[in-house]
């Protein structure tokens, strides 16, 4: 077996077996640390396939920011795991069907072309090849609108997610901190001129 | 691997290369390149890494003895001559220290959380360059890794303020990770900054990169540097490495006087592992900062040879600073650091963006 075949068959042991952690633990924070294995797996195939560029992005965007964001949320929840199980069951015909359907596309899609490791079928790149300039010269020359479309859609999450949570003016005592760069010791503080008492 | 050897060790070990060289061939036969390749990598990888602990060690050393000069004290001077032998009673100690684990803590993840924090730390240095050729991995898109593998620091501190159970920890441990997202942000665009003008991701590319320019061809080097046409930007990013390492005078994760820190459960080893990664990740800062601004190991004035020491005296230059910041400057709060990221720092950084990128579209481009 040649090296870079058993690296792919080892990492994406990992991936599935680090996949299927995700979907089947109680611990909803155990699921997050699961997803961020998966997502390191995921990101060394893509190494394998010369996409580095790629995968430090995956690892940079999704480990480092959203699923921060992730487990900040799974933390500060209160989860009862008990309520969480009690629908098991009335879900599982529904929620069966539709993993069933889902395996079916995708074997049909994966197993007619890609019985075994192929090579990628993108033409391999000489070496001292920099994949993040290729890139950036589609995102800006060909593909500019859909990416600054993107930004857009990205901006108008942000502000839809800051006027969700502003709910008029906080009643809170914090004082500006502008105002408090500018305050100097004249403001604060008066110096009074005592003049000393004579001893009798 | 040959090519390597012959430009650092003396002629009259050559010889020995090449008989060893020979000699493994004739057993290993076809495997022994493969093998070579294995080895000489993880030589290499110890060659970073030994010494590299070795100076987290001493860091601390420094740390304590630069702080005591400047507030007119000694320092440790008992362990040792001078006190050099502090590091290893500091490291026999807390190993020697019981790691009590809190009773309602979720083991596994309050194990995993210090190998989080410090196992980022000591990858990111795989792709540092410490002269032209002395790298371990030459990656074009080094910078990028350095990146993205330093974010991936921030669970350490969120995780060790989950696991143990505890509100204090968990506090700690949400202040910090919050402080260390928001200050990604400049730093981030502050590189943007100087990946424009260097026209590369690759660090070496990039020292090599501040080697030109106009000073550069009136023997006056160190004025060609990033540091001096970027000044803003390399303001901003010395100030978020300082925050990104929770570093005085944004240390307020493990403010003594409030006692609320995400390692506030940790002791012994486990407790260590978390300092070590600190230390580390400032020395890994001090390098970037030294790598990008301020040329690396390139000399100051070109009558000068170009050397690695250059590399290490810019790094403890840069160190001394953080230890005179911690002498000096009291703690912010955490209102106030919040505030200097996201409406200070972040805005210089897209006006500094906006006026470089129009500087490079001009005819008074410096960076061709």
């Amino acid at each position: 077996m040649e090296f870079r075949t058993f690296v792919f068959y080892f990492l994406a042991a990992i991936l599935v077996f680090a996949s299927l952690r995700v979907v089947t633990l109680r611990n909803p924070v155990h699921a997050a640390l699961h997803l961020v294995l998966a997502f390191f797996s995921a990101s060394g195939i893509w190494v394998l396939l010369q996409a580095e560029f790629l995968a430090i992005a995956l690892i940079l965007v999704y480990v480092g920011a959203v699923m921060v964001l992730f487990l900040f949320v799974v933390m500060l929840l209160d989860i009862d795991l008990d309520r969480l199980r009690e629908g098991f069951w009335s879900y599982l015909p529904l929620g069966s069907i539709v993993a069933l359907l889902v395996v079916a596309e995708m074997g049909l899609v994966l197993i007619s072309r890609y019985w075994g490791v192929l090579e990628s079928e993108v033409p391999q790149a000489e070496a001292g090849y920099s994949n993040v300039q290729a890139v950036g010269r589609l995102l800006f020359t060909e593909y500019v609108y859909p990416f600054e479309l993107a930004s857009v859609v990205l901006l108008v999450g942000i502000v839809a997610a800051v006027a969700l949570t502003l709910r008029g003016k906080r009643k809170s005592k914090s004082v500006s901190p502008s105002q408090q760069v500018f305050v100097k010791a004249k403001d604060r503080l008066r110096i009074v001129q005592m003049p000393a008492e004579k001893g009798d | 691997m040959v090519e390597t050897l012959q430009l650092l060790l003396p002629g009259f070990l050559m010889p020995l290369v090449d008989w060893l060289m020979r000699f493994g061939e004739g057993i290993f036969g076809s495997l022994w390149p493969d093998i070579v390749t294995v080895a000489w990598t993880v030589i290499k990888a110890m060659l970073i890494v030994a010494p590299l602990l070795g100076a987290v060690a001493y860091a601390t050393y420094a740390e304590r003895k630069v702080i005591g000069w400047i507030q007119v004290r000694v320092g440790p001077n008992r362990v040792g001559p001078w006190g050099l032998l502090q590091p290893v009673a500091d490291g026999v100690k807390v190993l020697l220290k019981e790691v009590i684990i809190p009773a309602h803590a979720d083991k596994g993840v309050y194990l995993l959380a210090p190998l989080f924090s410090f196992a980022p730390a000591l990858l990111a240095w795989a792709v540092i360059p410490f002269s032209d050729f002395l790298v371990l991995a030459n990656v074009n898109a080094s910078l990028l890794f350095v990146m993205s593998v330093t974010s991936v620091g921030v669970y350490g501190i969120i995780l060790s303020g989950w696991a143990p159970n505890s509100k204090y920890a968990f506090f700690g441990g949400m202040r910090s990770a919050a402080q260390m997202i928001s200050y990604e942000v400049p730093m981030g665009l502050a590189l943007v900054v100087v990946l424009m003008v260097s026209n590369s991701l690759n660090l070496v590319d990039i020292v090599q990169g501040q080697g030109r320019g106009l000073f550069a061809g009136m023997g006056l080097k160190f004025l060609s540097w990033n540091w001096l046409p970027l000044l803003p930007i390399f303001v901003v990013y010395v100030i978020s490495v300082f925050a990104e390492c929770n570093r005085s005078p944004f240390d307020l994760t493990e403010g003594e006087s409030e006692i609320i820190g995400y390692h506030v459960e940790y002791s012994g080893m486990a407790f260590a592992v978390f300092q070590l990664a600190e230390y580390t990740a400032m020395l890994m800062g001090c390098t970037l900062v030294s790598l990008l601004f301020l040329g690396g190991w390139l000399s100051p004035v070109s009558f000068l040879p170009d050397s690695f020491l250059w590399l290490l005296l810019k790094i403890l230059g840069v160190l001394v600073l953080f230890y005179w910041v911690r002498a000096t400057f009291p703690r912010y709060r955490y209102d106030q650091v919040m505030r200097l990221g996201w409406k200070a720092l972040i805005p210089v950084c897209l006006i500094w963006l906006a006026v470089v990128a129009c500087w490079m579209l001009s005819p008074w481009n410096i960076w061709k």
